[in-house]
């Protein structure tokens, strides 16, 4: 084609667009319906929430995480407790390490439910989204259950848990479980076994590893195109060393198997949860550092001195020492870590939050060249951004 | 005169009974997909739900006739009308019961490919003067779409011409007293079936108003009442589509025991059930995959229907 007859079309997709998940905005170079370029535009969902930790204590500090990815919002409290607690150089209870394992993992499921139910959706499967929030809502009563709160939790502490489980939490959870391989059954029975949801995801949006490499993916991303990275594997936290699960790999790196790599996770996390269950032992749900976690009730009517922790641990919170630290957990979208850095003051110097999404969908533009505008919404959705996550 | 007048009054009874057949459509649609979805769906309005349609038909006269910046009027407003017009001038000819039909035409059957053809305008009409890259890609896709599964419809129905000897749509149902032509002509039944959801735009092949790709497509610019328009075009569509099903393949008004018009209407039911059912299940298709499969599997197939039917057709004479 001559350079006279060549007309190509930009196609301004979003921030308002019912299949950008949130606020993302492609700038779309077409021809015809086929994309030579696309450049994602974001920061329409910047909060400014790593600034905003620096001016809170640590403690006040644990509301922003499941701000931040408002999915899987017991990981990302998981992520930053943990990467405090780095710093301090202590390590929560049995317990509560396992308590925080079940809730991560039931986050895990809950995240992985709303990224079928919605790139279901973006495939106009709308039976689809409404059962995996049917099941997703299950997850939150009992999120409900142990912390009062449906999604932005506050429920971790650091070097605990605020409380102890409510009764009958573990038999909610054991019942989820039963009926939960029945729900990924009917899942893929309508989607796996689906001619046109195959045709329409395989080979889609295929990323190398060596591209998911180089542009930083993590996560079922990278996992999707066969490279075998999980961080609860290659660096256990939180007690995960003692779990057996298997991490799913695919072999093309396209949408098919980045989806059937994540209907895997959520088996695997069930498999999790259950062992987790039975080490379920009663045990101290916090350490017993009173410069760190708050005494307990009824100490507070008999010790002056509890009374006096309490007091400075409200009034101006821990002082962890000088240094820097920086823990990652596997979030559903990938590594997420929280880079902290302390100068011994009761606030941190500076918080910066490794975001998975954000890396992720660097590769985007690789997965979309010389495809057409229908196959972006596929890509954008078996990526599985989060725009909090993104812009933070 | 007074052949003119009672034509008048059929017509008007028609126009009535088809405009709340299509309203109350949108609202079996939406209590059966919430059926599916394990949702209510609308039930607040009057028992059931049952006076939703005409909150929702009052709420789009009312609204106000927004038409957005440098859009081409006259085409702007021309265009939802052909959607509309055409989806309801079909019914001219489709019988109901024996003796229930506004036209016998010779050509009855060529009446309802021709209108659905001219309704393609609306929409290509529609995307192009509303100034909008949606809108235009939208009405691009359909065009394309409209027009290659036409064919498959088309051959699918000369199939069924061949088989009855007659293009008239009484002529063909008065051909199945005895077998339905479902069980003479599978092949054209199963390829006008997938073509008559391509043609109306419906899940799995709803692509010209693709809302996750295309925001609406053709219809991103419309409001209102014009967008009422298109709606009762598309609705009307569905209804004609389970009408020709029924009365191509299914038989028409012949059954047992009941009415004919009685017969009618449950089969026509059945296949808008099937409207809904494969809209809440199926995902999209991408429309290249969809032009594939029309130009490879559908023609091809619809031709070689024809051609079989053709020489049954010579033998059996």
């Amino acid at each position: 084609m001559s350079e006279l007859t060549r007309e190509t079309l930009v196609l301004n997709m979003g921030p308002q667009h019912p299949a950008t998940h949130g606020v993302l905005r492609l700038l779309l170079e077409l021809e015809g319906e086929v994309i030579l370029g696309t450049e994602p535009v974001i920061g329409y969902l910047h909060t400014g929430f790593e600034k905003e930790m620096e001016t809170r204590t640590y403690h006040q500090n644990i509301v922003f995480p499941p701000r931040i990815e408002y999915l899987a919002t017991f990981i990302e409290e998981q992520a930053y407790v943990l990467a405090v607690e780095k710093l301090l150089g202590i390590r929560a209870p049995k317990r509560a390490e396992t308590i925080r394992l079940i809730l991560a993992e039931l986050s895990r499921i809950a995240s992985h439910l709303v990224w079928l139910g919605t790139s279901a959706i973006d495939l106009n499967v709308s039976s689809v989204f409404m059962y995996c929030f049917r099941d997703r809502e299950q997850i939150l009563d009992m999120f409900e259950m142990v912390s009062g709160q449906r999604m932005m939790h506050g429920y971790f502490r650091i070097g605990g848990l605020q409380w102890d489980l409510p009764a009958g939490f573990t038999d909610h959870v054991r019942t989820f479980l039963d009926g939960f391989p029945a729900s990924i059954d009917e899942f893929e029975t309508l989607l796996t076994d689906n001619l046109i949801w195959r045709q329409r995801t395989e080979g889609v949006g295929v990323l190398t590893a060596e591209d998911a490499l180089r542009y930083g993916c993590t996560g079922p991303v990278l996992r999707g195109s066969g490279v075998d990275y999980d961080v609860r594997k290659a660096f256990p936290y939180g007690g995960y060393e003692e779990y057996a699960f298997d991490v799913p790999l695919g072999e093309h790196g396209d949408s098919f198997d980045r989806y059937k790599i994540r209907l895997e996770e959520m088996r695997q996390s069930r498999r999790i949860i259950l062992q987790a269950l039975e080490r379920l032992a009663d045990g101290p749900i916090a350490v017993d550092d009173r410069k760190i976690s708050l005494p307990p009730r009824p100490e507070l009517v008999r010790s002056m001195e509890a009374v006096i922790h309490q007091f400075k641990l409200v009034s101006e919170g821990i002082n962890p020492p000088v240094g820097e630290v920086y823990a990652a957990v596997e979030s559903p979208r990938g590594e997420k870590g929280y880079y902290i850095v302390s100068d011994g003051s009761n606030r941190p110097t500076r918080v910066r939050v490794r975001a998975p999404s954000f890396s992720n969908l660097q590769a985007l533009p690789v997965m979309v060249y010389r495809r057409t505008i229908a196959d972006v919404v596929v890509v954008i959705a078996s990526i599985d951004i989060v725009l909090g996550d993104v812009d933070r | 005169m007074n052949a003119l007048a009672a034509a008048a009054v059929k017509s008007g009874v028609l126009l009535f009974l088809l405009l709340t057949a299509c309203a109350y459509m949108t609202l079996l649609e939406r209590r059966l997909l919430a059926k599916f979805q394990i949702r209510y769906g609308p039930n607040r309005v009057g028992p059931f739900g049952l006076l939703q349609p005409l909150a929702d038909g009052i709420k789009l006269i009312f609204k106000e006739d927004f038409a957005p910046a440098r859009v081409d009027l006259v085409v702007y407003w021309l265009a939802p009308a052909i959607s509309m017009v055409t989806a309801l001038f079909v019914y001219a000819v489709i019988p109901f019961g024996p003796q229930l039909y506004l036209a016998n035409v010779d050509v009855g059957i060529l009446i309802v490919l021709a209108a659905s053809s001219v309704g393609v305008y609306g929409v290509i009409l529609g995307g192009w003067s509303s100034n909008n890259k949606y809108s235009l890609l939208g009405s691009l896709r359909s065009s394309a779409q409209l027009i290659s599964y036409e064919l498959a419809l088309s051959f699918a129905v000369i199939s069924v011409v061949l088989t009855a000897g007659s293009l008239s749509l009484v002529e063909i149902v008065n051909a199945q007293a005895r077998v339905w032509f479902v069980v003479l002509q599978p092949v054209a039944f199963v390829s006008f079936l997938i073509a008559a959801v391509a043609e109306t735009n419906r899940a799995p092949f709803d692509l010209p108003e693709a809302e996750q790709e295309l925001i609406a497509g053709y219809q991103t610019e419309y409001g209102g009442f014009k967008f009422a328009m298109f709606y009762i075009g598309e609705y009307v569509a569905i209804v004609t589509m389970s009408a020709l099903v029924t009365t191509l393949f299914w038989g028409g008004w012949h059954g047992p025991f009941l009415p004919g018009v009685v017969w009618f209407a449950l089969k026509m039911f059945a296949f808008i059930f099937f409207f809904v059912w494969i809209r809440a299940t199926l995902p999209r298709v991408r429309h290249d995959q969809l032009m594939a499969f029309g130009w490879k599997v559908l023609v091809p197939l619809g031709l070689l229907n024809v051609v079989i039917t053709a020489i049954i057709v010579v033998l059996l004479q």
